[in-house]
């Protein structure tokens, strides 16, 4: 969780993700205006704002989905205005783990051909890929479910499988967009607690949520207001444990 | 991860992973798989396409096949000889030696002549001269059935005794038309009776005999005043000196005017049947392409509307880390499957109805081997051009597509 030792400093700095003055304008819409967002190696962060403000956007620009109207965005140490299409799904194949609300997984297929599925477009040869995907869904504690489809999966169990897709190829930053919104508490509860455990064997990870409460269970929080950033815990700050995984749930705990 | 990835530095290079064939392979069926109704009816449209192909091919192939063998059953060294045109534009004749001539020439086999006599057969008296029923009463040597290789379906062929007498053998066609099926009845030819000895069996090389009724050189001579001059000679050689007999023919039927014979060889036209492909068979073959053509429209319709439905599946592999030439691909292999299954089954319901038709035809079934190359090709091509604009259309997605959709 320290700062990789023999790792040497280079301009840019140690972060994962690094955006400075960041903006992102839709027509005439300002999305982003002006945003700076340090994410040192090992945090969990919360980015926590109310629907509309920017932080979908944000997510984009992380995931190196978008590109910003103005100002640097580096994910992983690489400057993504200037990289081709090409280069950017290279990055994101590599460097990037996403998990969505609605989980996206492909239906009627197994979960471990769907974890094994994440890794097609990062050069890991077919049988490897398989073995990595069984590694990481006994990681999210679904070991006994490979051979299970989608629908014979709770919601919970799926979003799981999903977070096990996300993290196969060990990419430094894992980006969780609203992961329990599609989820009752309990379930909810399950993937948080995957997501902890993630973060204390050293993933990166950015969770995007409205949920005050997820937001607070994170180490640092970032805050999210009309296109700017309204509070920040400071870099650094999101190596610390999480709090209790939000009990909303009855009492749900792995 | 390697250290290039995480130490934060910008030097190392990125490019995307390629995709092995198997794993392109599977992209593009996992598409197909989660919707097999619809895979089936818009392969249905391919493989009606090339069904129609196939099989119209396959048909002309057949009866081709079937006049070829016929050919060789029938052999192709029969020739015939019968007057051209004088240089005045008349109507020749060939000479009354002119059969023997024929017979001298070294590699005949066996040659014999027929000579058109100028009156007609009719069943009874009471029917009008005019009624010929198409009908040609000619002489005919003995030999002719030994040189054309026919048969007798009743009867008996000519022999020394009846080519003398007011004996008849009819043709085939002669005989059903006058409605003659035994023999032993008499027919009125010229001002008189003629009683029919024999019924021919089917001559396809030489169909006029068919049509013929035919009496001996020495009968027609007394009694239907028949001037002795052979209108057609049948000669049949040895396969090998075909072309040879059929070079001296002119000059040793008629050598003071060759240009006045024609020599043909009857199983030129059938073999020029066998070759030429029917109007018909072109007609069909269009109404093939057409059908393929719409199947081509139908994948390409069911493909766009697949990338519509699946752009959170295009946004996912996007976010995964496919570039935008995977996504063309993926599709492209998808629409190629998919015209590729049609065209798979197109060609087996080609294949199974050309087989019954001919069978049915007592054909032997034919589809030429490069009709089914035609057919995967023809597949193919239309899969790509079908897959074409919808894969451009899937790969062109922003790749948040699979986060804002919901």
């Amino acid at each position: 969780m320290n700062r990789l030792p023999n790792e040497p400093v280079r301009a840019g700095g140690p972060y994962v993700v690094e955006l400075r003055e960041v903006t992102r304008t839709y027509g005439g819409v300002r999305a982003l205006r002006g945003v700076d967002l340090l994410v040192e190696q090992g945090e969990l962060v919360a980015v926590a704002g109310p629907s509309g403000s920017g932080k979908s956007t944000m997510l984009h620009l992380i995931g190196t989905l978008d590109r910003p109207t103005t100002g640097t965005v580096r994910i992983a140490g690489h400057d993504v205005p200037g990289l081709s299409d090409r280069e950017l799904s290279a990055l994101r194949a590599r460097h990037l783990g996403f998990v969505f609300q609605q989980f996206h997984l492909a239906p009627g297929v197994a979960a471990l051909d769907n974890v094994a599925d994440g890794l097609l477009y990062t050069g890991v040869p077919p049988r490897a890929r398989r073995e990595k995907a069984a590694a990481a869904l006994e990681r999210v504690g679904l070991g006994h479910r490979l051979g299970h489809r989608p629908h014979q999966l709770s919601g919970g169990e799926q979003q799981r499988v999903a977070v096990a897709r996300a993290v196969a190829g060990d990419p430094p930053l894992l980006l969780a967009d609203e992961p329990t919104g599609n989820l009752d508490s309990e379930a909810g509860t399950e993937v948080l607690a995957v997501l902890r455990d993630l973060h204390a064997s050293g993933t990166t990870i950015l969770v995007i949520t409205h949920d005050a409460e997820i937001a607070a269970w994170c180490p640092r929080q970032v805050r999210v207001r009309d296109g700017r950033i309204a509070g920040d815990d400071g870099p650094g700050t999101g190596r610390r444990a999480p709090g209790a995984v939000p009990a909303t749930a009855k009492g749900a705990s792995r | 991860m390697t250290g290039e990835t995480t130490g934060g530095t910008t030097g190392g290079r990125l490019v995307p992973a390629r995709l092995g064939p198997s794993d392109v392979l599977r992209t593009g069926v996992a598409g197909l798989r989660t919707r097999p109704a619809r895979v089936i009816l818009s392969a249905l449209g391919i493989a009606i396409g090339i069904a129609t192909m196939i099989a119209v091919l396959g048909v002309s192939a057949s009866s081709r096949e079937e006049l070829l063998r016929r050919l060789d059953r029938l052999g192709t060294n029969l020739l015939t000889v019968s007057p051209g045109h004088t240089l005045f534009g008349e109507q020749a004749k060939l000479p009354e030696e002119a059969l023997r001539m024929v017979r001298r020439i070294g590699p005949v086999r066996t040659a014999s002549a027929t000579g058109v006599v100028g009156t007609t057969i009719r069943r009874t008296d009471r029917i009008p001269e005019a009624v010929t029923g198409g009908i040609a009463v000619q002489a005919a040597t003995s030999g002719l059935l030994a040189t054309l290789e026919g048969r007798v379906t009743a009867g008996a062929w000519l022999n020394a005794a009846t080519e003398t007498r007011p004996a008849v053998v009819l043709g085939a066609k002669a005989a059903e038309r006058l409605g003659v099926t035994r023999t032993g009845v008499r027919v009125w030819m010229g001002e008189r009776w003629f009683t029919v000895v024999g019924i021919l069996g089917p001559m396809p090389l030489a169909p006029e005999i068919e049509r013929s009724a035919l009496v001996g050189f020495p009968a027609a001579a007394d009694y239907l005043g028949f001037d002795g001059h052979p209108t057609t000679i049948y000669e049949r050689s040895t396969e090998e000196s075909v072309e040879a007999v059929r070079a001296v023919l002119p000059r040793t039927v008629n050598p003071e005017n060759p240009e006045e014979v024609t020599v043909s060889r009857p199983s030129d036209a059938l073999a020029a049947r066998a070759a030429a492909a029917s109007a018909f068979t072109g007609l069909l073959l269009g109404l093939g392409a057409v059908a393929l053509l719409v199947g081509g429209v139908g994948v390409a319709n069911t493909m766009v509307i697949s990338v519509l439905e699946r752009r959170r599946e295009i946004g996912l592999r996007r976010s995964l880390g496919a570039t935008r030439g995977q996504v063309r691909l993926q599709f492209l292999t998808e629409s190629l499957l998919l015209s590729a299954l049609g065209g798979l089954a197109g060609t087996v319901l080609g294949g199974l109805a050309t087989t019954a038709y001919a069978l049915a035809r007592g054909w032997p079934p034919v589809v030429p081997p490069w009709a089914f190359a035609g057919a995967a090709g023809a597949a193919l091509v239309i899969g790509t051009i079908a897959g074409l604009y919808p894969a451009m259309r899937a790969a062109r997605l922003p790749p948040t597509a699979a986060l804002s959709a919901t």
